[in-house]
């Protein structure tokens, strides 16, 4: 009874903190939506309806199809014509163009006749990441249609058909990405940064003094301060995931068990990577300083969800591989998008046990050099 | 090893604190009787919250015995921690939590058994005077009645001994006054208080006090005696010529 009586009085008290602030509340369960939202919607590398001006001197067949089948396209949208590659300069200043296809003369003819028809696109190089969308977009789309064209025609198609497929994620859309790199991201933020938050908060005002004058053991007051967050959490993890499902239309294929079990290993890696910080951290400035620079920023840079990791310099490749969160937000995508088993991930839950552990041993050894 | 005398509360001997080639707290022997009001003194950086730290075992001595509540210094800080109270200089109860919910949390982690920590909070309320202020948060408090309600709190488990860190820093005269009625009434039930302090005023309400200087104490005796031994008219004379000497501070 002796024991329990004091670490039921804590979570009560650690509740208390956080659910009679109404700002932390809203911080705690409406952030992570706002943040699946916005990375959901807003970052997203897709193209939607880009305006596009056209140059077509030819004004035959081929040229026709190609630019109805742009306009078709969700991801294209027609915006006029121009009749002088000088015009070109003066549009892309005004900054509403994306793209610009200038075809060659007598395109229809030359490509059955010769096959070397030429087609430019001109790009504002200035956003690089939107620009080489664009051209990937039109190359795919311009290369079927010639396709198309010259097998209407008869003559023998000379390009390399390439069909290509994704896998898992068949329309590309960018919520695949999101979604994962989210919730590692969200997780991390409340268990490791809102943890040594708290912690530092009784260092800073004096009351953890007179808790280690108590009788009550320095453990029943650490894991006190995690049973809110553990549970904040699993209400994001479920609240994050219902707005994937059922807003970005991300569906989960794989066991939600093994998701939840995967999840709570994550969720223990944060809290002692946040109890780490704490033994360091001697404010709430300083915890949020070292939560916000070493651990928020570089999942939010190295873990994909906005750049991709594979084309960044080797150094970074391997620096990201020392992330818990980029782990987690791996074996997710294998469960969550791919369906996988635990056969498929025990590689990850085994790097982040071993993570789990070192982080534990390393704050335990913290916390007793503190005491002496 | 220091022999138990059921006497005293607080036995000491040779304590001593280094840190590195530093001697915080240089060989210090005392003892403070059982129900004692003892004043514990000592310019900044004497050694005194360092002294104070080893006996409620939050810091470990380097050398040196001592024996709180009966129980040693160093080997069993547990026993220590259930039989004593402490209240710091800073501030510490929850400010944004309500009075009533700092005496439950505070019940609550001395173990007192659920039936009776109703009774006590109404106890405690009612001897402090806050019956109407129970469901007050104790962040909008006067700051005299933070330290009265900290008091309290770190005696709500009847403690053998109740440590005082300066628990009257920054409060007003009249405050100050109230504050000390309330030691009486616990050093009436029994309690033994070690208190630490800057007011010279203070150190005269004590039964006896010790006067620390770089690491040592000085002189340890009752007020009055102190008083006539170094010809002072009051304890700040006292005071005075004693850190006079000091090397440190």
């Amino acid at each position: 009874m002796m024991s329990k009586t004091p670490f039921s009085a804590f979570v009560r008290k650690e509740f208390y903190h956080i659910f009679r602030d109404r700002w932390t509340t809203l911080i705690l369960l409406i952030m992570p939506m706002m943040m699946l939202l916005l990375l959901g919607f807003a970052i997203t590398t897709e193209v939607k309806n880009a305006q596009i001006l056209v140059l077509d001197p030819s004004r035959d067949e081929a040229t026709r199809m190609i630019i109805n089948t742009l306009e078709a396209s969700e991801y294209f949208e027609i915006k006029g014509e121009v009749t002088s590659i000088e015009e070109v300069e003066t549009l892309f200043r005004k900054g509403d163009i994306g793209m610009v296809l200038v075809f060659s003369e007598h395109f229809s003819d030359k490509m059955l006749h010769t096959g070397k028809a030429q087609v430019q696109l001109i790009t504002d190089g200035s956003d690089p990441n939107y620009a080489l969308t664009l051209t990937q977009y039109a190359t795919a789309i311009i290369g079927g249609v010639v396709q198309e064209f010259s097998a209407a025609q008869g003559s023998i198609p000379c390009q390399i058909h390439s069909d290509v497929r994704f896998m898992y994620n068949p329309t590309l859309k960018g919520g695949y990405n999101t979604v994962p790199g989210v919730l590692g991201m969200v997780l991390m933020l409340i268990c490791a940064m809102m943890t040594s938050i708290s912690i530092a908060r009784e260092k800073e005002f004096g009351t953890m003094e007179i808790l280690l004058v108590s009788p009550v053991k320095p453990i029943v007051i650490i894991l006190s301060k995690t049973v809110p967050y553990i549970l904040i959490s699993l209400i994001n993890l479920t609240t994050i995931l219902l707005l994937s499902v059922f807003v970005l239309k991300v569906p989960v294929t794989g066991n939600l068990l093994l998701f939840f079990l995967l999840a709570l290993l994550f969720i223990f890696v944060s809290l002692s990577l946040g109890l780490l910080v704490s033994a360091v951290a001697k404010s709430q400035m300083v915890a949020m300083l070292i939560s916000g620079m070493l651990m928020m920023l570089p999942v939010i840079l190295l873990s994909g969800i906005i750049f991709p990791v594979e084309s960044m310099p080797l150094f970074f490749q391997w620096l990201a591989n020392i992330i818990p969160a980029n782990w987690f937000i791996k074996a997710v995508k294998k469960v969550m998008i791919q369906g996988l088993g635990f056969g498929a991930i025990s590689f990850e839950l085994m790097i982040l046990s071993g993570m789990a552990l070192l982080l534990v041993l390393l704050s335990l050894k913290a916390f007793k050099k503190r005491l002496d | 090893m220091i022999q138990p005398n059921d006497n005293y509360s607080i036995m000491v001997e040779d304590l001593t604190k280094r840190f590195g080639s530093f001697t915080a707290v240089d060989h210090i022997s005392f003892e403070v009787k059982k129900g004692e009001i003892f004043g514990f003194l000592g310019a900044n950086g004497a050694g005194k919250t360092t002294a104070m730290k080893m006996l409620c075992g939050l810091s470990k001595p380097t050398s040196g015995n001592a024996l709180v509540a009966g129980f040693e210094v160093g080997k069993d800080n547990e026993g220590i921690k259930k039989n004593i109270g402490y209240m710091s200089q800073r501030f510490s109860l929850y400010e944004e939590l309500k009075v009533w919910e700092n005496m439950r949390l505070y019940a609550g982690i001395y173990g007192i058994p659920e039936k009776q920590i109703k009774e006590r909070i109404e106890l405690m309320l009612e001897s402090l005077g806050f019956q109407n202020e129970i469901n007050t948060f104790v962040k909008s408090l006067p700051v005299g009645w933070k330290q009265k309600l900290a008091f309290a709190v770190s005696i709500i488990h009847n403690p053998k001994i109740v440590f005082l860190d300066e628990p009257t820093g920054g409060v007003d005269p009249a405050s100050r006054r109230q504050f000390w009625e309330l030691i009486y009434q616990a050093a009436d039930k029994g309690i033994t208080v070690f208190v630490t302090t800057h007011y010279m005023d203070e150190a005269e309400y004590c039964n006896r006090i010790s006067i620390m200087v770089d690491g040592k104490i000085a002189v340890i005796d009752k007020p009055q005696t102190l008083k006539m031994q170094y010809h002072g008219r009051n304890m700040d004379e006292v005071f005075r010529k004693l850190a006079r000497n000091a090397v440190r501070s």
